[in-house]
């Protein structure tokens, strides 16, 4: 009798893994094909993707890669320089001053300490868009639009970022040894870069992952305030590709060029996604 | 206790002011590159300005009229405030409501001892990487795939299940099934990861007594995940809720700027993004950021108690 209840809950065990196990490969599958359609697409020649659809690569990458560098619409090798330009200076200029304002805030006592915290808490939700038409006229009226600092800049002030940093701040840092820093004589700006970045350095290259990869496919505030071709990033450089008269392009270079913006973010997250999944949840609200 | 604490505070006179030093760059930063020109999006507002041509019109005070116009029937006979907030929350809803469901049930796959799942770091891996993705690029990739001459309609058309291509972003059913799909894939990863670290935050003991006292899994889930979950996935919805919001990147590109067909896939922010092209209507922009600026604050007010509650 026993057994028999055993051997039903063993049989319905199976299912359901079979059943979960086959919801996650479907989802799988789902997730990669795209971009695997993608890259064998970019791999093709244009007469070979007219003719008609297949899972096996082309022999074209290589022409394909040369044409879509040299297009002259496009420009992609400089829309590639300044997006990078733009991501990395970010996320360094973000990761170090969100680290340094949660030091501010945690670490010494000032009468309006609890304030700005709860200030920037209460910004952090604050969508970019809504100050977009006052920042979009002031770029105009100053003469500021194809100007890289101008998406550069703003990233010193990231709540969401400050929130993490802070977060991070109060669960590792013991103020004891900030004290025991000033008793051997050091002055406040050292303590914070020789002994506080140190101890924050896998927060900090959490947030300069995140960044970098948000900063490269931002398309929003960039499309509005650049237009010049040499200052263009690559997101605004696809947008134009969608614009422009469809059915008279070489697709496989179309194709090549995705790749080409969607690649750097794809090679970073195959390296450390360990880290950028971690990051994820450490990020956010606590259990 | 107290002693300690008195002493704390004799320390904070000497370096108080190091603690403003170290928050300036950040205040001045946001002031000058979000706060004003905030203030600046909302006085903007109250004022007709905007660009005909190579003559600039205004600014001319019109108090609450750029508002009334937004809420007024314009020529193509709708309500363009009203008929793009339905759009954006149609599109949201199309996206998120699978996404929350898939990532609830993955959440509670991969945090189960009795499933037992192998290979969790594998599939977290792939289904967090469109989260990752370009959103205009994959919009792109997207258009590209659906198109009349796409691989989609090969292979319709070779294994004959039409007799013709299908003009998928002809139709309102295709551009906004496409619109969802993309921001599902893009972010049902993410729901999931957070979710799961939820589960996992709540005491092991109690899973356990509950099954000693023979509770049935959906049992288990209704009376002890799902209330002790409620706070983060309250906080998950409403962020994913505030991104709805902000939706563009995808029917920007999707559908080029112009929300096809007949408007039916542009949302809130694709209405803000007409303004500030050629026309630099600051006016109507301004009216269109405070409205969007008002909704997010009412949903921030939420993750706001969440978040600042220790």
């Amino acid at each position: 009798m026993k057994k028999d209840i055993n051997k039903t809950a063993a049989i319905k065990l199976f299912i359901s893994r079979v059943v979960v196990y086959g919801i996650l490969i479907f989802l799988t599958f789902l997730c990669l094909f795209f971009f695997y359609l993608m890259f064998i697409n970019a791999s093709r020649s244009n007469a070979q993707l007219q003719a008609g659809f297949t899972l096996i690569p082309g022999g074209n990458t290589l022409k394909n890669l040369i044409n879509a560098w040299h297009d002259t619409n496009i420009s992609i090798p400089i829309g590639m320089k300044n997006s990078f330009i733009v991501a990395a200076l970010s996320s360094i200029l973000t990761s170090y001053f969100s680290a340094l304002t949660a030091y501010g805030t945690y670490v010494y006592d000032f009468k309006y300490k609890k304030a700005v915290h709860l200030f920037i808490l209460a910004i952090m939700m604050i969508p970019s868009q809504v100050s977009a038409v006052g920042f979009i006229q002031l770029a105009f009226k100053y003469h500021l639009t194809n100007k890289l600092w101008m998406l550069i800049i703003p990233s010193i002030a990231a709540p969401a970022t400050y929130f993490y940093m802070r977060q991070y701040l109060e669960a590792t840092l013991p103020l004891e040894m900030v004290e025991a820093a000033r008793i051997d004589g050091s002055n406040e700006f050292r303590i914070f870069n020789e002994i506080v970045l140190p101890i924050m350095k896998p927060a900090i290259a959490v947030q300069m992952i995140f960044s970098f990869v948000g900063s490269w496919n931002n398309y929003f505030m960039p499309s509005l305030l650049l237009n010049d071709l040499q200052k263009k990033t690559v997101p605004v450089m696809i947008a134009t590709l969608r614009s422009a008269d469809f059915t008279k392009f070489d697709m496989g270079k179309v194709y090549m060029l995705m790749v080409m913006a969607i690649l750097p973010v794809m090679i970073i997250y195959v390296i450390l996604s360990k880290s950028i999944i971690k990051g994820v949840t450490s990020g956010s609200v606590k259990g | 206790m107290d002693k300690k604490l008195k002493s704390a505070e004799k320390r904070s006179i000497s370096y108080a002011k190091w603690g403003y030093i170290f928050i300036i760059p950040f205040f001045v930063v946001y002031a000058i590159f979000t706060l004003y020109p905030q203030i600046l999006t909302i006085y903007n507002s109250f004022f007709e300005y905007y660009r005909d041509g190579l003559n600039i019109i205004g600014p001319n005070f019109v108090g609450f009229g750029n508002y009334a116009k937004l809420f007024s029937t314009n020529m193509s006979g709708f309500i363009p405030i009203i008929k793009y907030t339905g759009n954006t929350i149609i599109l949201w809803i199309m996206g998120a409501v699978p996404q929350f469901v898939v990532a609830m049930l993955l959440a509670l796959f991969f945090t189960s001892t009795r499933l037992n799942i192998k290979g969790q770091q594998f599939f977290k891996t792939v289904i967090y990487m469109p989260n990752l993705i370009m959103a205009s690029a994959f919009s792109m990739l997207f258009f590209a795939m659906f198109s009349k001459v796409g691989p989609v309609n090969q292979i319709i058309l070779a294994s004959g299940w039409a007799d013709q291509a299908i003009d998928f972003l002809a139709m309102k059913v295709t551009v906004r099934s496409l619109i969802a799909l993309m921001n599902f894939l893009m972010w049902f990863g993410n729901t999931t990861i957070l979710l799961m670290a939820g589960i996992q935050g709540i005491d092991e003991s109690l899973f356990e007594s509950a099954r000693l006292d023979g509770s049935s899994s959906t049992q288990v889930f209704l009376h002890i995940t799902m209330p002790l979950l409620m706070p983060i996935f309250i906080y998950v919805f409403i962020t994913s809720m505030i991104g709805g919001i902000q939706m563009f990147d995808v029917p920007q590109v999707l559908t080029n700027g112009i929300g096809t067909p007949n408007n039916t896939s542009m949302t809130l922010i694709m209405y803000l993004n007409t303004f500030l092209g050629i026309s630099k209507n600051y006016g109507m922009a301004g009216a269109v950021s405070v409205l969007l600026f008002i909704l997010t604050a009412i949903l921030s007010t939420f993750v706001f108690k969440t978040i600042s509650k220790k």
